[in-house]
């Protein structure tokens, strides 16, 4: 990576640091802070800085405290990072210990009517005059809550100099183009900036400037928005869900695309259904159904939603009915912390319904990710006639992330073993003289062979049931017929071991180490292996992208001393499953697991690794 | 001209319906149900009603929850699919898999624990969103596989061997459906074969949702004198709000309009032609509707016939808006954008 750093000019300042700190937003939820904040970051972006945005919100609509953190990283590094250089303080509610939390040197731009009280002497203060700017843009009082916060928006960028074409037009694509808001809002940014550039001395060293090798064929965007296009690019037919923080937006993000992409211009008829059910219990039977029948069907879900879900997905498992479950993980058990993030869902979801039984889970590390595996996820479901899961957690689901560009899926629409009426009539053929049954394995693989409903074929009709069969779908309580049908569930298992997405390895000469993690985790262990190689520690990392594991995970573990199972859960739930197939190599593996609902950081992979 | 030659009389020519089947052909597995249970009659009645209609089985979907009745789309239409779903969430499988193709016919069979206690939920969601299907509440106010409890539309006050004096009062499925504005509703009696097959191809042909809540007296568990889920309540009580009949799309029709008749006419153009046998029923009064229901229940009686109807509101699948050939049958040029499309959305992030 080429970085090349224009240098800002300033005056009478020692030692700039550009494009290297954080900002953190102090606001009130539901006071219009996010368009702001989303502002900032953009016009941050277009510059070409690494940046990454963690919206660190309440469950409420209005009046909690809310907290927007946006890490700027010339080197590229885009995991949470606890340290704050630039507060800005909108907030009475907290504002005595937001700006405690600045680091020394940092500076501190507040709200001018906030009862504070200037006690430290290692920050640079700057007060805002919030009201007086907002009164004399002579706005209509509903809006001038919301506009206040455009005033931050203002000041800051006079700061830390961003430029302000690129604040424009993020208000621009903010709007999509309406100019009156555009003109009311850019009016206010205007007028704070004018009122800094005479009122301030900017004698603070933070700054920004423009950078190119970085942002270059990325996209600025949140995972849900990415696995919502991903489905509507990979031949979603049928989606049903049930609003749950902090999955909605994947569902709402399908239901915006598909309207555009997905209906014919003419008639508006839609090649898709997306319906919101009364519950999860009716969300993923709909899914069932609509699988069964021959539909491409998924649901984005939350940890609540996967234990209503769990009856049917146990019916999923072993009446063989394909189906896609999003599961943007928040923090559980219960209700939990419904707007953190966390990864407690792998063992529920990987194990969920009583009996025996596993589910294929993917796990995708960025919104990249989630386009491309919302594709994969479908092709496996319906190879293997089963529910997929996908794992993605409310860091990567509805935090912006600078992700790659998505790719146009090439691949053709795996839709599986689906037999039409003239298969059907050629089965016996083309199969050795054996008979057709629903539940019989012909090709060795575990799979076998389903018709939908609709088929004009005498010998199509079966009956679906989550009671003991046989291979050809019969009623049966035989011991013998249970058990092999249960052992052939377990060989199809096996079979999605070699369909799952790969790990990804990326092995270093000399390491004695190995790091293993998972999704959202990427960017934190990214940072902390750089750190670690400056204090002289090299390791070695394997991202878990899907489970079951395959071979690769082993081959890694046996290399390595000592291998460091890194995530976000309490319980070191991926630990627990990596031990289940690694017994034999269990000694090597150490539990790295935190769980506080925030995104895990670099420093403290590092600490848990180094202690 | 030559001569027809003269046919030689067949042993017995099989009786054929429109699409050249015989009615064996509509059968399905042996019912494992109890000897004379009322569920097994509701079966026969569907496969005579479905065979007389000429149904293509293989456009037909079978649906049920868990429990007894649940275990009938076994026993009848053994060329459709069926799926056997989960107790009292087999209204979700339905919508997912009608909405998937709406070009099957749904018929569900549930029963009064299925549908009335643990799915109550589903239940009325299903009536709600109006999706087209039958669904038959095979009613007898117990459980019988799990032997004999009460169910939510059992009768206050009623005694079972095992369960006790029940204290609670009853749900009406009907009622339950109208609250959630179905658009056909009525109620039969498992031992009433002429009306209750009227009643099928009608909610059939039904471009909507139809309950149809069938009371089914349990032979083993609840055949009391005194329930009004038992076969001699049904017999002794049963009074039709009218006497019905089906005109079928497919015949000519020919009603002679009669002072106390009302004709219903279906999406598909077949109609329904009630006989009143009480002058003023009219069924597409709502709140007759709730009143005939709520007298019933003080009275203890057991009305049967179609207590409301609604052809004209759009189905679930109308408001869906989705294209003519069903999802489940759209090809991958359908379903996945074009490159550009995607390059659009992604510019616009």
């Amino acid at each position: 990576m080429s970085v090349i750093v224009q240098e800002p000019q300033t005056e009478q300042v020692n030692q700039l640091v550009v494009n290297d700190f954080n900002i953190n937003v102090a606001t009130a939820n539901g006071s219009g802070s996010q368009t702001s904040n989303n502002m900032l970051i953009r016009s941050l972006y277009k510059m070409g800085i690494p940046v990454t945005g963690k919206n660190l919100f309440p469950s409420n609509i209005q009046g909690l405290p809310t907290w927007f953190n946006i890490r700027l990283s010339k080197d590229g590094f885009l995991a949470r990072r606890e340290r704050i250089e630039v507060m800005i303080c909108m907030n009475g509610a907290t504002v005595a210990e937001d700006m405690e939390s600045v680091e020394s040197g940092g500076i501190i731009l507040y709200d001018d009517a906030l009862p504070i009280a200037n006690h430290r002497k290692d920050v640079h203060y700057f007060p805002m005059p919030v009201k007086n700017l907002v009164k004399a843009a002579n706005v209509p009082y509903n809006l001038q809550r919301y506009i206040a916060n455009m005033v931050y928006v203002g000041v800051v960028a006079h700061l830390l100099e961003i430029e302000m074409d690129e604040i424009k037009q993020a208000l621009i694509w903010n709007f999509g183009g309406k100019t009156k808001p555009i003109e009311m809002n850019w009016g206010i940014v205007t007028a704070a900036y004018d009122w800094a550039q005479e009122n301030l001395t900017n004698d603070q060293p933070y700054r920004v400037g423009r950078m190119t090798g970085f942002n270059e064929g990325t996209l600025l965007v949140d995972g849900n928005t990415a696995g919502a296009l991903g489905a509507v690019f990979s031949g979603f037919t049928f989606a049903a869900w049930y609003p749950i923080t902090p999955s909605s937006s994947m569902a709402e993000g399908m239901i915006s695309y598909a309207a555009q992409v997905r209906r014919d211009p003419e008639t508006k008829q839609a090649t898709y259904a997306i319906i919101q059910a009364e519950d999860e219990l009716a969300a993923i039977g709909m899914v069932l159904g609509a699988g069964w029948a021959g539909a491409r069907a998924m649901t984005a879900t939350s940890g609540p939603g996967i234990s209503l879900m769990a009856e049917y997905v146990g019916y999923g498992y072993f009446a063989e009915i394909p189906a896609v479950i999003w599961n943007i993980q928040r923090m559980g058990p219960s209700t939990g912390l419904p707007t953190r993030t966390s990864q407690g869902d792998i063992l529920a979801s990987y194990f969920l319904g009583h009996g025996d039984g596993r589910h294929p889970v993917l796990l995708p590390a960025d919104p990249t990710e989630c386009f491309e595996m919302a594709g994969a996820a479908f092709d496996l479901a319906e190879r293997l006639q089963t529910p997929v899961f996908v794992l993605s957690d409310l860091d990567i689901g509805m935090n912006l992330w600078i992700t790659k560009e998505f790719e146009y899926p090439e691949k053709p629409l795996d839709r599986g073993k689906v037999l039409d009426a003239e298969a059907l009539t050629k089965f016996k053929d083309a199969h050795g003289g054996q008979r057709w049954g629903r539940y019989l394995d012909v090709d060795g693989d575990g799979i076998p062979y389903r018709t939908l409903p609709g088929t004009d074929n005498p010998a199509a009709a079966y009956f679906t049931r989550g009671t003991g069969h046989t291979e050809y779908a019969t009623y049966s309580e035989r011991p013998d017929v249970w058990e092999s049908n249960m052992q052939r569930l377990a060989h199809k298992f096996e079979t999605a071991r070699t369909l799952v997405p790969a790990p990804v390895v990326d092995e270093v000469d000399g390491a004695r180490i190995g790091i293993i993690s998972m999704g959202s985790n990427h960017p934190a262990i990214i940072e902390a292996r750089a750190r670690l190689r400056d204090e002289g520690i090299e390791t070695s990392y394997l991202r878990v992208r899907a489970l079951p594991i395959n071979g690769d995970v082993r081959t890694f573990v046996e290399k390595y001393d000592k291998i460091y199972v890194i995530e976000n859960n309490r319980d070191g739930q991926l630990c627990e499953i990596l031990l289940v197939d690694l017994h034999d190599l269990g000694y090597k593996l150490v539990s790295v697991a935190k769980c506080d609902g925030m995104p895990l950081s670099a420093r403290w992979i590092t600490e848990q690794v180094t202690k | 001209m030559t001569a027809t030659p003269t046919r030689t009389p067949a042993a017995r020519a099989p009786k054929l319906n429109l699409i050249g089947l015989e009615k064996t052909e509509y059968k399905g597995g042996d019912s494992t149900l109890c000897n004379g249970c009322g569920h097994d009659s509701i079966s026969a009645r569907i496969i005579n009603a479905a065979w007389e209609m000429g149904l293509k089985q293989h456009e037909v979907v079978k649906f049920s929850g868990i429990g007894c009745s649940s275990k009938t789309p076994a026993y009848f239409l053994g060329m459709s699919h069926g799926f056997n779903s989960l107790h009292g969430r087999m209204p979700s499988v339905a919508t997912g898999a009608l909405v998937a193709n709406q070009r099957l016919i749904g018929i569900g069979v549930s029963g009064d624990g299925d549908t009335a206690s643990i799915g109550i939920g589903q239940f009325k969601h299903l009536v709600r969103r109006n999706v087209p299907m039958v669904y038959i509440v095979e009613n007898n106010g117990v459980y019988g596989l799990t032997k004999g409890q009460f169910s939510a539309t059992a009768d206050q006050g009623q005694t079972l061997k095992y369960a006790g004096t029940n204290p609670y009062m009853p749900l009406d499925i009907c009622i339950e459906a109208l609250a959630a504005n179905a658009t056909f509703v009525a109620r039969s009696f498992a031992g009433d074969a002429k009306q209750l097959e009227v009643l099928l191809k009608a909610a059939i042909a039904h471009r909507g949702l139809a309950v149809l809540d069938v009371i089914s007296p349990c032979v083993t568990f609840n055949n009391h004198d005194e329930s009004t889920k038992s076969y001699a309540f049904g017999k002794e009580h049963e009074t039709p709000l009218h006497d019905l009949s089906f005109v079928p799309s497919y015949e000519q029709i020919e009603i002679e309009d009669y002072d106390d008749e009302t004709e219903v006419q279906l999406h598909d153009g077949s109609w329904l032609v009630l006989k009143k046998l009480d002058a003023a029923y009219d069924p597409t009064d709502k709140h007759l509707a709730y009143r005939t229901l709520e007298d019933a229940r003080k009275q203890q009686k057991l009305i049967t016939g179609i207590f409301y109807i609604e052809p004209e509101t759009p189905s679930f699948l109308d408001i869906l808006q989705m294209t003519d050939t069903p999802l489940a049958r759209l090809d991958e040029s359908r379903t996945r954008p074009s490159r550009e499309a995607l390059a659009t959305l992604m510019a616009g992030l």
